[in-house]
């Protein structure tokens, strides 16, 4: 290596050639982060200063009116979110979605990549490929047509089902936040499938070829070499599901519309989208920010907390 | 990780067990009522991700009448054309222009967003240069940024910029994808030989020569994958266009479709018909690419 030697000239070229690393790797990275600072961070700094402000009435004397102008309001918009009932309702509710939703997704899709991974399957082929179209589905679209699905006059199976309070059965109260459960695990259950089948690939055939010889069974390959194996990937597609979940959107507002009892904050998500919009009052941007960073914290804790427990399994 | 030891072998099994495996040693194989069990399992699987989208083919066909009163899964009378011409009616002859507005923003975004994350990606790979380690924590940290969250205060700031209900507006933010960093990242790690960066640098090649010219080459299977994500993730957006777009001839057809939902008592059968047609695009780019799909989610699981 030329960094053994000590003369004057090779130190100098080393030192030329680190800036010019220096000054090429950032001239590559560049554009990218200029763009992440555009589109991420200066969002978030914007968020945090918006989320101290609201739009107060100036002027006008007895009667209101008067100009709306931003003022600073310190930590008045988190306290009025942090306090509000229906926001921590809301966020119950993600929460619950992820309780069930995610290991029932996760182990669905588990199950799914270890079957079409076995001997059982010739040719996963096809398979793979229809259980992954979904994904393909843009979830809005996704989202109208399983509400029409569940729309006891178009559907073919929604009649079977009893009627709830007077809504349908997939449309009341109890049900509804398992008919987006259903349309979420509908859309990415083939997705996680092929992460876990790209990480089965991956385990070394040897490695299983050696156990068979050691007289394992293919119950034992399976739960002794093949889950432990794909673990990291677990990891990466709970995590991602995590934070699909606190930003669920589409499927409250579609489902909305068509069970309008839901109003306009059944889930977080869409509670800031329209409290910017002016639907929910206090409305604005400063209220909007100060729900969204308090949801971004709760995601970022949820993710942290599981991989923390992961990793303390694992060990 | 430790998945990976030698590549060669291991892609070369990899490789074979893709497509239709070889058959087991007799001692290992199935029995025949397992097999068959096995097949039902996979039916009714299959039955669940695949029924939905039949109902959509059949519902896009039926007029109003036909949707309430025929069987929901028997196709009564094709009458596309008449659902198609409601179709146009109810969104002003826009629809088609829709179609266009979301192909232009994902193909706009994917290219330009692929570009510019195997670039930073191999950036990041290949030199060493101060902050890499922090702009590759960052960059990670931005993948598991509930981004929908932003969409808000990024709203408040393009406005302030002038350029909300652009096509700037729905572009810029989805050509910025952490994901692509870090898949960039990692098959330059794996692809591009440092030996060949060198040897291009002692021929007094400049660097961005080498990267336009041999880098880029390596590295086209990973921007194919790059950009299949980010076309998807762009043409599946609906938060961002709801909030960025507000002129009718500049919507994707996502939100597009979103706004006829919201009308009430909307005419189905044409609604079905919009959905169909803007999910096809989509649909015909999986079913061709679907390799460069799984090889992207191997970098992931592998890394992950």
């Amino acid at each position: 290596m030329a960094t053994t030697m000590s003369t004057a000239p090779s130190r100098r070229r080393i030192s030329r050639n680190a800036r010019h690393q220096a000054v090429s790797g950032w001239l590559f990275a560049l554009p990218f982060t200029l763009g992440f600072i555009l589109v991420f961070v200066v969002p978030i700094i914007s968020a945090v200063r918006a989320s101290l402000y609201a739009q107060k009435p100036a002027g006008g004397g007895l009667y209101g009116g008067g100009q709306l102008i931003d003022t600073f309001v310190g930590m008045d918009n988190f306290v009025t979110a942090a306090t509000n009932p229906i926001f921590w309702t809301g966020v119950g509710r993600v929460m619950l979605f992820g309780l069930i939703q995610i290991p029932v997704m996760i182990i669905a899709a588990l199950f799914l990549a270890l079957l079409l991974d076995s001997f059982m399957v010739r040719h996963p082929g096809p398979w793979r490929l229809m259980y992954f179209l979904p994904y393909a589905i843009p979830g809005i679209v996704a989202a109208i047509v399983w509400t029409y699905l569940y729309n006891p006059e178009l559907s073919p199976f929604a009649g079977a089902f009893p009627s709830i309070g007077g809504n349908s059965f997939f449309m009341s109260g109890p049900v509804v936040l398992w008919s987006m459960a259903n349309m979420t695990t509908w859309t990415y259950t083939g997705y996680n499938m092929l992460i876990f089948l790209a990480a089965l690939q991956a385990i070394p055939t040897e490695l299983t070829e050696a156990a068979r010889v050691d007289g394992a069974s293919s119950w034992q390959i399976m739960t002794r070499i093949k889950i432990p194996m794909v673990r990291g990937a677990a990891l990466l597609a709970v995590l991602l599901s995590i934070v699909g979940t606190v930003q669920l959107f589409n499927e409250p507002t579609v489902m909305a519309s068509a069970a309008t009892w839901m109003g306009v904050d059944y889930m977080p998500m869409s509670m800031a989208y329209n409290t910017l919009m002016g639907m929910i009052s206090p409305s604005g941007s400063g209220p909007a920010s100060a729900l969204s960073i308090l949801m971004a914290l709760i995601a970022g804790a949820l993710a942290v907390v599981y991989a923390l427990v992961q990793r303390r399994i694992s060990r | 990780m430790t998945t990976t030891t030698s590549p060669t072998p291991t892609r070369r099994a990899r490789r074979h067990r893709e497509s239709s495996r070889p058959l087991p040693p007799p001692s290992l194989a199935p029995k025949r009522t397992s097999r068959v069990i096995t097949t039902i399992v996979l039916v009714f699987v299959a039955l669940y991700f695949l029924g939905p989208v039949y109902w959509l083919i059949v519902a896009s066909s039926k007029v109003r009448s036909d949707l309430l009163s025929s069987p929901p899964l028997m196709f009564a009378g094709l009458n596309w054309g008449d659902n198609w011409n409601a179709l146009m009616s109810w969104t002003d002859g826009n629809f088609p222009r829709w179609v266009l507005n979301s192909l232009l923003y994902s193909v706009a975004a994917g290219v330009i967003g692929t570009l510019i994350s195997v670039m930073c990606g191999y950036a990041i790979a290949k030199y060493n240069f101060p902050g890499r380690r922090a702009l590759l924590a960052v960059t990670m940290t931005g993948l598991l940024m509930p981004v929908a969250l932003l969409t808000i205060p990024m709203y408040v700031l393009f406005q302030s910029m002038g350029i909300a209900n652009t096509p700037l507006a729905v572009i810029i933010p989805s050509m910025i994808s952490p994901f692509g960093v870090f898949l960039g990242q990692v098959y330059a790690d794996s692809s591009v030989p440092t030996e060949l960066l060198e040897a291009a640098r002692v021929d007094g090649s400049s660097e961005a020569r080498t990267f336009f010219t041999m880098v880029l080459r390596l590295l086209a299977p990973a921007m194919l994958t790059i950009f299949l994500f980010i076309f998807v993730a762009t043409w599946n957006n609906i938060l961002l266009p709801l909030m960025m777009i507000s002129s009718p001839e500049l919507k994707p057809v996502t939100l597009g479709l979103y706004g006829m939902s919201t009308y009430f008592s909307p005419n189905k059968g044409a609604m079905m018909l919009g959905a169909l047609l803007g999910v096809l695009p989509l649909i015909v780019l999986f079913l061709g690419l679907q390799r460069y799909w799984r090889s992207g989610l191997a970098a992931g699981a592998v890394k992950g």
